[in-house]
């Protein structure tokens, strides 16, 4: 309860003096008002967000999923659709992208989820790579081909336009916290729990009752539909989607945010994404460089540092404060509980 | 006909690239049991040291000869690249679990890109089209490049070279036993460890070869042209059966003539997802491939 | 009457037949010891109860219920919990958690219940947090409730198995070499262990190499060699069996 409460006030602590950014930095007389910066931090939402959303499928189901980028795309791709060519407002198309990328997400997981790890990882790879030349082949004739889809429409809310690249962080960054929220009580949870032990042992999971099949493949659906979301951000953020934004090299990023930050471990997934994305905004002209070392630094973590910069921390149970039953042999004697009886304890 | 024809033979060249490509991730994953995603940017790496060495000693009118010198070359300077890689990247992680290995795979995948593309440029280059005759020989009306058939013989000679090997020689033989059982390979007295060096010589030597290959066929290189070739030739690899030797032979030559038909017969635009769809449908069907893998996951 | 029965059950791994037409009728509220020489089938007959491999032939019956081909989690919620002879734990994480995983299949909060809180599933995490510190208190491991159970001793690594296994409010426990890395004491407690499972109404089937054990602990031996039975019956009588005897000296054990 308390390291739980301790973590809340970090994670307020944090959002809250984001949050106080915007108007902030133009005081400090950053040049333009901090527009730039504003800009670069509205980029690092959209990767935590995915990052996060990634994290439940690879940091605590530990299946190696390398095509984020393909749900990605799909709600992007989705919002932008809907906008331009329904007449939607865009932040409407939220719900309708993350279900279509979840629909994607559940059709390509019902025959490949029990693959071994490696091969679904090209499984997913090969995904990234289909959804892109479907988008260059401008399929169905929606999606623009190799130029995308312009003209995207700017979100409103409660008759508030959003214009500003503030306006946009405020938004993002408010999704972040939300995801952060769900995201935490998830994983704090009979649900996140089976997710770890299936990371942990499959068989031991099946072994204690689990579903793995089915764990595996919700997890896998609901960070695509969360992905998904994060796509109509995306189009909001920069009114235009082309199959450019989507590459494998993303899907790459992503997976390595979660597993250098540290896999299950949104502290980590948060420092992650802020060293790799940010860093990489501002080291912007030694582009190459840049790559070269990271590519590098990956290699040297996995030698030195494999559960990444902050790894997950184990969860605190709240045991009620009640002295364990006498240890040892002399345990035995007592009789634990009501046995057997299905769900007697449960319900 | 005569398109079909020529559109196999096209097929035919490229496949055999893709297995010679293939051969070196089967052959990995068979003694470590690791997908080596940089082994691709191995690939466009010997592409660009026979580049460099043709330009260096001007001898891009060489023929043939010129052809063979900058294949050893490359393949050659490729396999110790190949060999500390391993010593590198992946020794260390020997026992520690399979995601920290792909994940060092693939940052070396994108140390090695980005060190090419700062190196030898970020623009694709061109390789001389001159090197080997521009002849043109017409086979049942088809039009059929002899480039195209040295390259497909070649790679050919590589194969049959490496299955020599590796059937016929004990060393083969050690590779082959620490791919079924690195353990009991262990206890008959087999150095593993310098199996696994000499299987990161053999397999990026191959993948070198490969790169000058298609730097001759199709006329340039770029730096991340790794990527989409190792993609396929892993796709390839996938289709034999991984780990299998002459399942990736097999994998490789298959799928550069179904894409060489799908994009001469269906839609050119959709060549590359031909490739990708196929290693889905593959994997969902038939996980083992078509030449089979041994697995044994034990309770 | 039988709780368990084995009708017919066969499997075999390309060539080598594991487990051959085996038949065996496993009574309610008993310790049952399933032994015989090394490659002899008992772990695949195992693995065909649990549902981790499916035979070729034959059925399994479960308390008068086909469940022949059901996957492990399945089996599990019915009542069947088994532990592993190359025990396998989550390793990195804590006692309680590993406990915690035997009660996932009584519990019912799914996905919109984790996120909404509601009482009910605040209620079943408390009750399951009880639970799981009641069955390590059980094998005697609460006061290391808090450590990853990689770092356990072997010995105690398989008590948290069963404590696990536990959890899962089983009628049938399947023990697999449960004193396999154990000293004399440790087995000492594990025979009084198996007896204390034993009067909380869970029935006992187990593989065990341990003869000291099995003939103390066993209401019933089931003698299994090239995956057929070659006996069955009180443990007085297995001593004495002509080809119970023959089949271990002549594997030379």
């Amino acid at each position: 309860m308390i390291a739980a409460r301790r973590s809340l006030l970090s994670w307020s602590a944090f959002f809250a003096s984001l949050a106080a950014l915007p108007p902030l930095l133009p005081l400090l007389g950053v040049d333009g008002g901090g527009a730039v910066q504003i800009g670069v931090l509205n980029d690092i939402g959209i990767y935590l967000i995915l990052a996060l959303s990634l994290n439940i499928i690879l940091g605590h189901a530990g299946i190696f999923h390398m095509g984020h980028t393909a749900f990605f795309a799909v709600g992007a791709y989705a919002a932008a659709i809907l906008n331009t060519s329904c007449g939607w407002p865009i932040l409407s198309a939220l719900p309708v992208a993350g279900l279509l990328a979840a629909l994607l997400a559940f059709l390509v997981a019902v025959p490949v989820i029990r693959l071994r790890g490696d091969y679904l990882l090209v499984v997913t790879i090969g995904v990234v790579e289909i959804v892109r030349i479907c988008l260059v082949n401008n399929i169905f004739g929606l999606t623009g081909g190799a130029n995308g889809i312009a003209g995207i429409g700017r979100a409103v809310i409660l008759g508030r336009r959003l214009t500003t690249p503030a306006d946009i962080f405020y938004l993002i960054w408010s999704f972040a916290a939300l995801s952060v929220l769900l995201f935490s009580l998830l994983e704090n949870s009979r649900f996140g729990r089976a997710l770890n032990y299936i990371r942990e042992d499959e068989v031991a999971a099946a072994g204690c009752g689990i579903n793995t099949g089915r764990h595996k493949i919700q997890a896998f659906v609901l960070g695509a539909f969360w992905a998904g979301m994060a796509g109509t951000l995306f189009a909001v953020k920069t009114r235009l989607v082309d199959p450019e934004s989507f590459t494998f090299s993303e899907s790459v990023m992503l997976f390595a945010i979660v597993i250098l930050g540290g896999a299950g471990s949104m502290a980590g997934i948060v420092l992650g994404t802020f060293l790799l994305i940010g860093l990489q905004e501002i080291f912007r002209d030694f582009l190459e460089a840049r790559m070269l070392v990271f590519g590098a630094a990956m290699v040297a973590m996995m030698i030195f540092r494999p559960q990444g910069l902050l790894p997950a921390r184990a969860r605190r149970y709240d045991t009620g404060g009640r002295t364990g039953a006498s240890p040892g042999a002399a345990g035995r004697e007592k009789k634990p509980g009501p046995p057997a009886g299905n769900g007697a304890a449960g319900t | 006909m005569q398109e079909f024809l020529q559109q196999l033979i096209n097929g035919l060249a490229v496949g055999g690239l893709y297995a010679l490509i293939a051969l070196g991730y089967t052959m990995v994953y068979g003694v470590l049991k690791l997908i080596n995603f940089a082994h691709g940017e191995l690939f466009a790496l010997g592409a660009y040291l026979g580049l460099t060495l043709l330009t260096a000693l001007g001898l891009a009118g060489g023929g043939p000869a010129a052809v063979a010198l900058i294949l050893l070359f490359a393949m050659g300077l490729v396999a110790l690249a190949g060999y500390l890689l391993e010593r590198v990247a992946y020794r260390p992680l020997r026992g520690s679990g399979r995601l920290t290995a792909v994940v060092s795979a693939l940052g070396a995948s994108i140390f090695f890109q980005n060190a090419m593309m700062l190196v030898f440029g970020a623009k694709a280059r061109v390789y001389p089209g001159g090197i080997l005759s521009g002849e043109v020989f017409t086979l049942l009306g088809a039009q059929i490049p002899a480039t195209r058939i040295l390259l497909l013989a070649s790679s050919l000679l590589l194969m049959l070279l490496l299955y020599w090997f590796i059937h016929h020689t004990r060393t083969g033989a050690a590779v082959r036993a620490v791919s079924l059982d690195q353990g009991a390979a262990r206890l008959m007295g087999i150095d593993v460890n310098r199996v696994i060096s000499l299987v990161f010589l053999i397999g990026p030597a191959l993948g070198a070869a490969a790169g000058v290959m298609a730097g001759l066929l199709y006329g340039q290189i770029k730096y991340d042209m790794g990527v989409l070739y190792g993609l396929k030739a892993f796709t390839a690899a996938i289709l034999g059966g991984i780990g299998n030797i002459p399942g990736a032979m097999a994998g490789g030559i298959l799928l550069g003539v179904i894409e060489a038909l799908g994009a001469a017969y269906i839609s050119i635009a959709w060549k590359d997802a031909i490739a990708f769809c196929l290693l889905i449908l593959i994997l969902i069907f038939r996980p083992t491939g078509l030449l089979g893998e041994r697995t044994a996951d034990k309770v | 009457m039988s709780l368990l029965s084995l009708r017919g059950l066969s499997k075999s791994f390309g060539g080598l037949v594991a487990v051959a037409h085996v038949s065996l009728e496993l009574e309610a509220d008993a310790v049952i010891g399933l032994i015989g020489p090394n490659g002899a089938g008992k772990t695949t007959l195992f693995n065909l109860i649990t549902g981790n491999q499916r035979p070729d032939s034959g059925g399994i019956f479960f308390d008068g219920r086909d469940i022949t081909g059901l996957p492990t989690h399945a089996v599990v919620r019915l009542g069947i919990a088994r532990t592993f002879q190359n025990i396998r734990l989550f390793q990195s994480m804590s006692l309680l958690e590993n406990v915690l995983a035997g009660r996932h299949c009584r519990l019912r909060a799914g996905l919109a219940a984790s996120l909404l809180r509601p009482p009910f599933q605040r209620r079943e995490e408390r009750q399951a947090v009880r639970r799981a510190r009641d069955e390590l208190a059980f094998v005697g491991l609460e006061e290391q409730r808090d450590k990853p159970a990689g770092g356990l001793s072997h010995g105690s690594q398989r008590l948290l198995e069963i404590a696990r296994a536990l959890a899962t409010d089983p009628r049938f426990l399947i023990l697999d070499e449960p004193a396999g890395g154990m000293n004399g004491q440790e087995t000492a407690a594990l025979m009084e262990l198996i007896a204390a499972i034993r009067s909380r109404g869970v029935s006992v089937l187990l593989i065990e190499h341990d003869m000291n054990l099995v003939m103390k602990v066993c209401r019933r031996i089931v003698v299994l060699e090239y995956g057929v039975v070659i006996a069955q019956g009180a443990p007085e009588h297995i001593k004495r069996d002509p080809a119970v005897i023959e089949a271990y000296l002549g594997s030379g054990e």
